[in-house]
């Protein structure tokens, strides 16, 4: 008896303690994080095995009870950005740029002319909340289709405006990046409206990446620049993304 | 103390796996929480109420007075939590340092380790499910006709401690073992899997079952409330019918029973 006595007791103490004892097996370059993060590459091969190019749900206008939430940036304040805003976006472009035969610079006005496409679907953070909207924009094929990406390109790099940012060697500006598996995908679409209007400031203006069977942070908002790329290694920390360079899954389908 | 013989009975798969889970719900449940905290409030239906409220619980901080109060709000009911939800150890935040991992804020490194322990305990789940349906395990968890009707007996035994100890499970040790394996964990499961976007492509119905992503959260939640009553109820029971006997089965597989009439 004494001895289990002793067992709870020391189970107490651990749990007073707090679970401090597990956080330096988390740190970001542990071999016990490497591990856990183990995972992500499961995970993502699961998915895919499972997922095919089935859809995300959409919904329905009576599903949309409210704005859409923005997240993290949400209004930058670079010089060139904020003039581009204060004229409607006439001076804006889009470069598709890298692993392509034709590298292409389009406008807004030549964006909204290529075909669009319409879905109301739900927008998942990866702090836990959703939010319904409707969302309008070119499909991302079609315009990687213009620039003719060549058989060697395996990543879509999506270059975006805002410094989400600012530490002692500069800026940072959000960086994300998608595989052509899901950069294909007809739901899959550059947006340049939302809700029945032009698409806020707040929410990515003049165009932001929606990638439906994936968390928030993959949809990268202020995009000026589409890099087409056979290797993630070379961008930010290497891990294909600002979140992802900080410790979140690259492959956010969960 | 019971002083009939010993009886073999927890087989080694039982013993290994109950361990494996053991350590899994520890860190599911902890890194549970704080991925909680990015959110800290429970929403029904698709999406989470912003510019309306579908709220039915949050936990949350607000100043008064000059001091930062933790308050939690249930059904619209307010408490104040100060010092364990919401304010703790002078800092904002949901669920105290104490039972998060890791215990500073980094929801990146709780859903690393988050879903690194839900594949353990999936993957662990469906070889035992399978294993113990080929070799009759499954049919000792199941409660049969005599079980139930053992029943109030045995919640009558139960309420006054007075203990059995048989070859096999009681008919409540049945009915909580068996919630657990064929209830919660697979209600965990899917309502977890009602959270990813991805997984919501593969099988969109799930989100009919559950009303929604939201309230697939929800549940997700409840259930691990309930675990964690399943949990306090296991530990009361070991410790009251006689812990070092328990300890032993549950290690060894060797378990002394009462002997004579109780099998």
């Amino acid at each position: 008896m004494i001895d289990r006595r002793k067992l709870l007791l020391g189970g107490a103490a651990l749990a007073l303690s707090g679970c401090k004892v597990f956080d330096s097996a988390t740190a970001n370059d542990s071999a016990l994080r490497r591990l856990f993060a183990s995972h992500e590459g499961l995970t993502r091969a699961t998915q895919r095995a499972l997922i095919g190019d089935s859809p995300a749900p959409e919904f329905t206008e009576s599903d949309i009870r409210q704005g859409q939430r923005p997240n993290g940036s949400i209004n930058p304040d670079g010089a060139a950005y904020r003039q581009m805003a204060d004229t409607a976006f006439r001076e804006y472009r889009l470069t598709v740029t890298g692993l392509v035969e034709a590298p292409v610079t389009l406008s807004l006005s030549d964006l909204t002319a290529l075909p669009a496409r319409t879905q109301i679907t739900r927008h998942d953070c990866v702090e836990g909340w959703s939010c319904i909207a409707k969302w309008q924009g070119v499909p991302l094929g079609t315009v990687l289709n213009l620039a003719k990406p060549k058989v060697t390109a395996r990543y879509a790099v999506f270059h975006c405006f805002d410094a989400i940012e600012r530490n002692l060697s500069g800026e940072v500006f959000y960086y994300e990046s998608i595989d052509l598996i899901d950069a294909w995908h007809p739901q899959t679409i550059l947006a340049y409206r939302m809700n029945d209007a032009p698409l806020p400031v707040a929410n990515g203006a003049p165009l932001r990446l929606r990638v439906e069977r994936q968390l928030g942070y993959k949809m990268a908002k202020y995009v000026h620049t589409i890099e087409l790329t056979d290797t993630l290694a070379t961008l930010g920390a290497g891990k294909g993304s600002y979140w992802a360079d900080r410790g979140y899954e690259w492959y956010a389908g969960i | 103390m019971p002083q009939g013989p010993l009886v073999y009975r927890q087989r080694l798969t039982t013993r290994i796996t109950h361990w494996i889970w053991a350590v899994c719900l520890f860190f599911l449940m902890l890194t549970g929480l704080q991925i909680f905290n990015a959110f800290p409030s429970l929403h029904v239906g698709q999406e989470s109420g912003f510019d309306y409220d579908n709220a039915i619980f949050a936990i949350g901080a607000r100043e008064v007075g000059g001091e930062v109060q933790g308050i939690t709000r249930i059904l619209g009911a307010e408490f104040d939590t100060t010092g364990v939800l919401g304010v703790s150890q002078g800092e904002v935040r949901a669920f105290p340092a104490a039972v998060t991992i890791p215990s500073k804020t980094s929801l990146a490194t709780g859903r690393v380790i988050h879903f690194f322990f839900a594949w353990v305990l999936v993957i662990t789940l469906a070889l035992w499910l399978i294993a113990s349906a080929l070799n009759g395990h499954l049919r000792q968890l199941v409660p049969t006709l005599a079980d139930l009707r053992a029943l109030p007996r045995d919640l009558k035994d139960h309420a006054r401690l007075r203990f059995h100890h048989g070859a096999s499970y009681n008919v409540l040790q049945k009915l909580a073992y068996a919630s657990v394996l064929f209830l919660a964990l697979p209600l965990m499961i899917l309502t977890g899997l009602s959270m990813s976007p991805g997984f919501n492509a593969v099988a969109p119905w799930l989100l009919d079952v559950f009303g929604g992503r939201q309230t697939a959260r929800t549940i997700h939640f409840l259930t691990m409330l309930a675990l964690v009553g399943f949990f306090a109820v296991h530990i009361a029971m070991i410790l009251l019918a006689g812990p070092l006997n328990e300890m032993r089965s549950i290690l060894t597989g060797w378990y002394r029973t009462d002997g004579g009439k109780n099998d």
